[in-house]
């Protein structure tokens, strides 16, 4: 690979093992400048053993990390141009705000009348320009992830580093926080790297993602791409919800495979991933719910498609849960399928007990050889 | 690497102070003093290697019934400050009020920021023949001529009871502190009285607290000097009071030597044997209070 | 109903004798410092009035605290002692904290039990191991090389160095206790931030753990000041304030002069024990 000034952060080849753990195993990664960009995969996959070696508090066992098409390998963690928010902020509970912010601008020396002027300039673009002189222990959980940024961005760094920074938070600032996140990466114009095991806060806030499993990257793509066109069983079932079945192939003509689950359904999918399946191999089914169209069995007023999957249920139980409302209906072999409805608390709305039938195409079913 | 030279580097300078303090101020005095108690003069200025000390202490019945009588009343010291202090703990950790639990504590520390001498003295103050108590007492018109109360073994226990209590009750309160209350109120929910919650789920969940809070009342209480000489008078035969005297009164070192090495195995065996007894690390217990 | 009834009265015995208990570690305490106030000879009742003639008077028979040479002497000695004692201990406590709790080396489970061990030996005996120890060598050293180390002999520098000997696994173990709870990626947040290792120390980890070894240095004070058992047996001619006060019982008889010492010692130690509650509590929460 070669450096290049348009990458902000490039990774080639990175090995870290622990013993005969390989904790980051043949990492590869190139970050376009100004771009916002997550890692995704779950807990123990490498993805925090990968963000400390680019902020060098590990070094790779082999491998190459570059900064600016500089290789920052031999770069003491305090001599690197990336910083880095804490899971748990880690900001200095004996240091008020403006000291705390202040701390990496008077560790490069910078003179005390530039430091007022820095500290006041990013407080006032995090828009929290009154926060100053207060203690860390009188701010809210926002404001503490806030200020935390600050003091990264205060410094003007490459690349600025995120680790789960929102997995303290409750719910509702959770889903704040995301969208003020995706604000001030634009505003600063820094190249982020977000590192998370919730799927949902990769898919909000970034342009690129990659998906890690156990060391590995799987794959990396925008979030459409990974949702839509997913290259492997794992991120299928990683990235967003499924119904999912395990079948063996019965036919395959014109690209759409048919096949029998375990439990007797027929149902017909599209070959994703680089290996094809064969007549007979076995094949792993997904189909997220907001694609199964759930209608009541009287009214045959749709017309659906002679090649869609159908199969017919009783409603089970019903989930509402607002716009993301879903039925679990339980189909004639005994399996509970899910499948998004819209519910208006109207009359028309669906009820347990009601006769039903699903509906999906044979494109959005996703079959994935093993 | 340079990081691992830096690694390398701070471990030793770290591990030096600690190493210079365990070895020469506890591991080579105590090696020393092994080695003078397994002395013995056989003229002036010349000794031979021998048991001659160990086995004098055990032909003279003075000397190991001190000890025996030591350990014992050692133990009968533990067992007092064990259930007069649980109670205290327990309603300092459970039952007492936020701001009250504070105060109760503290209070239970003051005796340990006031000189083990100064409480003896109190005590002397309150017990002797011309003592508080008995010219109350005589005053109030319950006795007739002043009553001596020091100079017993009552007093001395209730001296050393008084002064070690409080090494019991902080562990325990910080162990039940950290016991959740409702595993208490489960405990009457499904059924049990206040007896059998208290043997049943209390009792088992304070055991850290209890072995380390017998731990070392049982260790201080052996080694206490002052407060047996001073509430027992010069009768009080504490063991400690022996080695003083083989040192400082008859300048037999090599005796003093081996009488310290018997109360400090004495005390490790029967240390010992109570973490053995309650399943217990000395690491567990002492180290976490 | 019964069980109410029966719960209330025992609540309220439990609330007697939680009372009765205070009163019994108060006892002592209160008798050894109100009797400073008698305008009596003797520390005994009756009640003669109140004086202050056992603090400031500075003529025989009521000779005051403060005019008594022998008594600051003792005090001025035990404010040496333990002033060395405190920074020796909390020094050493430090290093031993970052050594247990940052360190990892062979056997370190073993270390540890070791420097837990001095608060579980009696003493008396830590007194006179160092003291056998500091006298053999010096003995030796006089007859082989009539070399003569005067502080071997018993004195202040092996008081000093017989209380440092276990107060040291007090001031280790509340600060290894404070240094667990140190958050390890404020550090690297620290160096993440530009600082170099000296600066992490300096700004973040001292400051953090100040706290905990202003307080130990305080019970280190505490403790040196009060000590008897292992000062005894290395005492010199610089008697500290204990020792004083226990030859002086032992031989003059109990004077209310003691009783003066005892409340003045016992108000600074309330003051000083004070400080330290009031340094942690402010310590801040991580």
């Amino acid at each position: 690979m070669q450096s290049n000034l348009e990458y902000d952060l490039q990774c080639s080849a990175v090995k870290k093992h622990f013993g005969s753990v390989r904790a980051v195993d043949d990492v590869s990664l190139d970050i376009p400048k100004g771009s916002f960009f997550s890692i995704l995969g779950p807990s123990g996959c490498g993805k925090t053993t990968l963000m400390r070696m680019i902020a060098g508090f590990e070094s790779p066992d082999s491998g190459d990390i570059r900064i600016k098409g500089k290789s920052v390998v031999a770069t003491p963690p305090n001599r690197r141009n990336v910083k880095m928010v804490f899971q748990h902020l880690a900001l200095f509970p004996m240091m008020n705000v403006y000291e705390n912010i202040a701390y990496g601008l008077r560790c490069n020396g910078v003179s005390k009348s530039d430091i007022r002027l820095k500290v006041h300039d990013v407080l006032e673009r995090i828009s929290l320009p009154d926060v100053a002189s207060r203690e860390i222990t009188q701010l809210s959980g926002g404001q503490k992830q806030r200020i935390a940024i600050a003091r990264c961005m205060v410094l003007d760094p490459d690349v600025l580093l995120l680790d789960e920074p929102l997995g303290a938070l409750d719910l509702k600032l959770r889903e704040a926080m995301k969208i003020e996140l995706k604000l001030l990466q634009h505003q600063f114009d820094t190249t982020f790297v977000y590192i998370t095991h919730d799927q949902s806060e990769a898919l909000v806030m970034s342009d690129n993602v990659a998906i890690m499993n156990e060391g590995k990257f799987v794959q990396t793509g925008t979030p459409q791409e990974l949702y839509h066109n997913p290259a492997e069983a794992f991120v299928a079932g990683f990235v967003g919800d499924n119904n999912r079945w395990s079948g063996k192939v019965k036919t395959v003509t014109n690209g759409i495979i048919t096949t029998e689950t375990k439990a007797g359904l027929t149902i017909k999918g599209s070959a994703r991933g680089d290996v094809k399946p064969d007549v007979g191999g076995v094949v792993s089914i997904f189909v997220r719910p907001e694609f199964i169209a759930a209608k009541v069995s009287a009214k045959k007023s749709g017309k659906s498609n002679a090649n869609n999957n159908t199969i017919d249920g009783l409603v089970d139980s019903i989930l509402f849960n607002g716009a993301n409302s879903r039925v679990l209906v339980r189909d004639k072999v005994g399996e509970l399928i899910e499948a998004d409805v819209i519910l208006t608390g109207g009359t028309d709305d669906l009820k347990p007990n009601d006769p039903v039938r699903l509906d999906w195409s044979p494109d959005q079913t996703m079959c994935f050889v093993g | 690497m340079r990081a691992t030279d830096i690694k390398r580097l701070s471990l030793y300078l770290l591990f030096a102070p600690f190493a210079l303090w365990i070895l020469l101020l506890i591991l080579l005095p105590h090696a020393g003093m092994m080695y003078i108690s397994l002395r013995e003069k056989v003229a002036p200025r010349v000794y031979e290697f021998g048991f001659e000390n160990y086995i004098n202490f055990f032909n003279e019945p003075i000397y190991w019934n001190t000890l025996i009588r030591t350990g014992s009343m050692s133990l009968l010291v533990t067992f007092l400050a064990l259930l007069l202090g649980f109670p205290i703990a327990y309603y300092i950790a459970k039952i007492a009020g936020n701001r009250s639990r504070g105060a109760l504590f503290l209070m239970c520390l003051i005796p340990l920021w006031v000189s083990d001498l100064i409480r003896a003295f109190g005590w002397i103050l309150l017990l002797r023949e011309t003592g508080v108590i008995s010219s109350s007492l005589q005053w109030v018109g319950l006795i007739g001529t002043p009553i001596e109360f020091l100079y017993n073994d009552a007093a001395v226990i209730m001296g050393l009871v008084y002064t070690v209590i409080l090494f019991m009750i902080v562990p325990l309160v910080s162990t039940l502190d950290g016991m959740d209350k409702s595993l208490i109120e489960a405990g009457y929910n499904l059924g049990g009285n206040g007896p059998t919650v208290l043997r049943r789920i209390i009792i088992p969940y304070a055991m850290p607290g209890i072995v380390a809070g017998c731990i070392v009342v049982f260790m201080l209480t052996a080694g206490s000097y002052l407060t047996p000489i001073l509430l027992g008078g010069k009768n009080s035969s504490w063991f400690t009071e022996q080695i003083y005297d083989q040192f400082i009164t008859r300048y037999n070192w090599e005796s003093g030597a081996a009488f310290g090495f018997l109360l400090l195995a004495f005390t490790s065996i029967a240390v010992w044997l109570g973490l053995k007894l309650s399943g217990q690390t000395l690491n567990s217990t002492v180290a976490d209070t | 109903m019964a069980s109410a009834n029966s719960n209330k009265a025992f609540l309220t015995g439990y609330r007697v004798y939680v009372f009765a208990f205070f009163v019994f570690m108060a006892a002592p305490l209160v008798a050894a410092g109100s009797f400073a106030f008698n305008d009596s000879l003797f520390p005994s009742l009756p009640w003669q009035g109140f004086t202050f003639d056992w603090f400031f008077n500075d003529t025989e028979p009521k000779l005051g605290m403060f005019h008594d040479r022998r008594l600051l002497r003792g005090l001025y000695y035990s404010f040496v002692i333990a002033t060395c004692v405190s920074i020796l201990s909390v020094f050493v406590g430090t290093c031993n904290s970052f050594l247990f709790v940052r360190c990892q080396f062979p056997g370190k489970d073993f270390f540890y039990i070791l420097m837990v061990l001095p608060l579980v030996i009696p003493g008396v005996i830590l007194g006179i191991s160092i003291l056998l120890l500091a006298s053999s060598l010096a003995n030796g050293l006089e007859e082989t090389l009539s070399l003569e180390l005067e502080f071997l002999r018993p004195g202040i520098i092996l008081v000093v160095l017989g209380q440092f000997s276990f107060i040291t696994t007090i001031t280790s173990l509340v600060i290894i206790a404070r240094l667990r709870k140190f958050d390890d990626s404020m550090e690297e947040a620290a160096f993440n931030l530009g600082a170099s290792r000296v600066r992490v120390l300096r700004t973040i980890t001292l400051p953090f753990l100040f706290p905990a070894m202003a307080a130990a240095g305080i019970v280190a004070f505490l403790v040196s000041f009060e000590n008897f058992n292992t000062t005894l047996f290395l005492v010199g001619s610089e008697a500290p304030l204990t020792i004083t006060m226990y030859d002086r019982m032992v031989k003059v008889g109990s004077t209310p002069v003691l009783n003066a010492v005892s409340f003045f010692l016992m108000v600074g130690s309330a003051l000083l024990a004070l400080i330290s509650v009031l340094v942690q509590r402010d310590a801040p929460k991580t």
